[in-house]
């Protein structure tokens, strides 16, 4: 059985219908990516898993039905979404961003160890836990945004864009812990994301979106090798 | 130089409670861009119930702290069920609903109370105390000392619990509050507890002053509201320091300012507004609101 499958779903902002019945699904410790171009539906697919759009059709997480869910709710079941923009809580430190990041866990407890897996993986948010959320790099507001996601202790991982606006580095540097996440802890994790090339690389199955249809599907290493792909999204 | 210290200190007395209002507006306005017309009303309907149970013969502390519990709960279930059903209406609407709420309160406690200044009793002594060679009265004294002992908890609340901080992550961003599994709309009705709780202790404090009656908070309101527009309405410690800066500078102006005098204090409130509008809008503490389009 799937993490997180999703039937026949349709999203839809006002009157205009973005996603047409779309069938996706993340295994468990897997890592799918949703590729497309702009306005394709991507970042809508994410929202609409966490029920932040208005959704018909069918979403089990762990085989539960979750789709018409409170936000929150679906959040607490632990699905941990890095939306796009980051949703930094700018006025608020680092740590207080962080320590809102483990509010919607089951597991309550003392944050010590939380605190200290996330600052092993991003060394800079250690230095400037007392800093301002505000004032970090977009670099580093990205790595605030996966770090405070990682405080939820999630089993799913969203992460939309994660490369959007950063340099080739910090880009680099955020998928290499991506991956650690994953393989270490087994987290899933659907990714959403234009750098074609760098989620094909990291995920082990792919879903091509467009115009809010999936119009094709595989393992990644099947899709790279697809000429339109190729053509299309990876340049080559 | 006696009478000058004096009047500062009452000053700072009333000041506190002018803060404690404009700290009330302010947590509402932080949370949900409504400025609450009702804040006052609910705080002096509070200070009524407080007196019921004073003179059913329940010891004052008894009775305040009854009365801080029951204005929580009130101003909680406002928000749920007056305040809710209107959350995604335009501005203007949300407004009219606490202008009603204000209207409703004020008519209530006149139908009840009818609206005849009735006494309210202070915990403090009635004698003054004498440090070093000035005169204080008590009243002013035990005022700011519970005004700033209340402020002092919720800053010690909203700055290290769990809870304060999800509450103020709901006031910031929503969205991605909701992301964190935090219950937004609950923390929003959690804080028109705590302002309605502050304004219950405002009104208590203030009631020993100017008597208890329906419309004994109408003043307090626009002192409040040029307390918060000093400080910043974006600026919960700069709306009590307005507070005290507004108390004094009523006070000194007040004493000093012979024409002024004690009938037109109010004016020099209005004035206040008016002159930081147009010189400082956002406010000595508050930051000019950036909206991104």
């Amino acid at each position: 059985m799937a993490l997180l499958e999703a039937e026949g779903l349709e999203a839809q902002y006002g009157g205009t219908k973005v996603l047409h019945g779309i069938r996706f699904a993340v295994e468990e410790g897997g890592i799918t990516t949703i590729l497309g171009a702009n306005g394709a539906g991507k970042t809508t697919t994410l929202r609409a898993v966490c029920g932040m759009v208005k959704t018909s059709g069918e979403i089990r997480f762990d085989g539960r039905r979750i789709r018409g869910r409170p936000t929150e709710d679906i959040v607490r079941l632990g699905i941990a979404h890095v939306p796009e923009g980051r949703g930094t809580f700018m006025q608020l430190t680092v740590e207080e961003n962080l320590r809102l990041g483990a509010y919607g866990r089951t597991a309550k407890g003392p944050l010590g160890r939380d605190f200290q897996r996330v600052y092993e993986h991003f060394p800079v948010l250690g230095e400037r836990r007392r800093q301002i959320a505000g004032s970090l790099s977009g670099g580093e507001q990205q790595m605030l945004a996966v770090a405070r996601a990682l405080m939820l202790r999630p089993r799913l991982l969203l992460l939309d864009e994660p490369s959007l606006g950063l340099g080739p580095l910090v880009v680099r540097e955020i998928f290499r812990i991506v991956r650690a996440i994953n393989r270490e802890e087994r987290v899933g994790v659907l990714l959403v994301e234009q750098n074609a090339t760098m989620a094909l690389d990291l995920a082990d199955h792919a879903y091509l979106l467009e115009t809010g249809r999936v119009v094709m599907s595989g393992p990644s290493a099947e899709l790279r090798q697809d000429d339109a792909i190729r053509r299309s999204y990876l340049g080559y | 130089m006696d009478i000058f210290v004096q009047q500062v200190v009452s000053g700072l007395a009333t000041g506190g409670i002018y803060g404690s209002v404009a700290l009330a507006l302010v947590m509402i306005y932080q949370a949900t861009d409504v400025v609450n017309f009702a804040q006052g009303e609910m705080a002096m309907f509070s200070t009524y119930l407080a007196w019921t149970m004073i003179n059913a013969g329940l010891p004052y502390w008894v009775a305040f702290f009854a009365t801080l519990a029951i204005a929580f709960v009130g101003g909680l279930v406002i928000e749920r069920v007056v305040i809710r059903p209107v959350e995604n209406a335009p501005v203007l609407t949300i407004v009219i609903v606490c202008i009603g709420l204000l209207v409703i309160f004020n008519s209530v406690a006149g139908w009840i109370y009818s609206y005849i200044q009735k006494p309210f009793p202070g915990p403090f002594p009635e004698k003054p105390i004498m440090i070093g060679n000035v005169f204080f009265g008590a009243h002013d004294l035990g005022a700011l000392g519970v005004t700033l002992l209340v402020l002092l908890f919720l800053y010690l609340f909203f700055r290290y619990t769990t809870l304060g901080l999800a509450m103020r992550a709901a006031a910031q961003n929503p969205t991605s509050s909701r992301l964190c599994g935090i219950r937004v709309g609950w923390m929003l009705a959690l804080g028109w507890g705590f302002a309605a709780l502050v304004g219950a202790v405002a009104g208590m404090m203030v009631a020993p002053v100017v008597f208890l009656d329906p419309n004994m908070m109408a003043g307090i309101l626009i002192y409040a509201f040029a307390s918060a527009t000093l400080g910043g309405f974006t600026s919960p410690g700069g709306a009590v320091l307005g507070g005290l800066i507004v108390g004094v500078i009523e006070n000194l102006v007040g004493t000093y300012v012979r024409f002024i005098g004690t009938e037109l204090k109010l004016t020099v409130a209005l004035a206040l507004i008016l002159v930081v509008l147009v010189v400082k809008p956002s406010g000595l503490f508050g930051r000019a609101a950036v909206h991104r389009v």
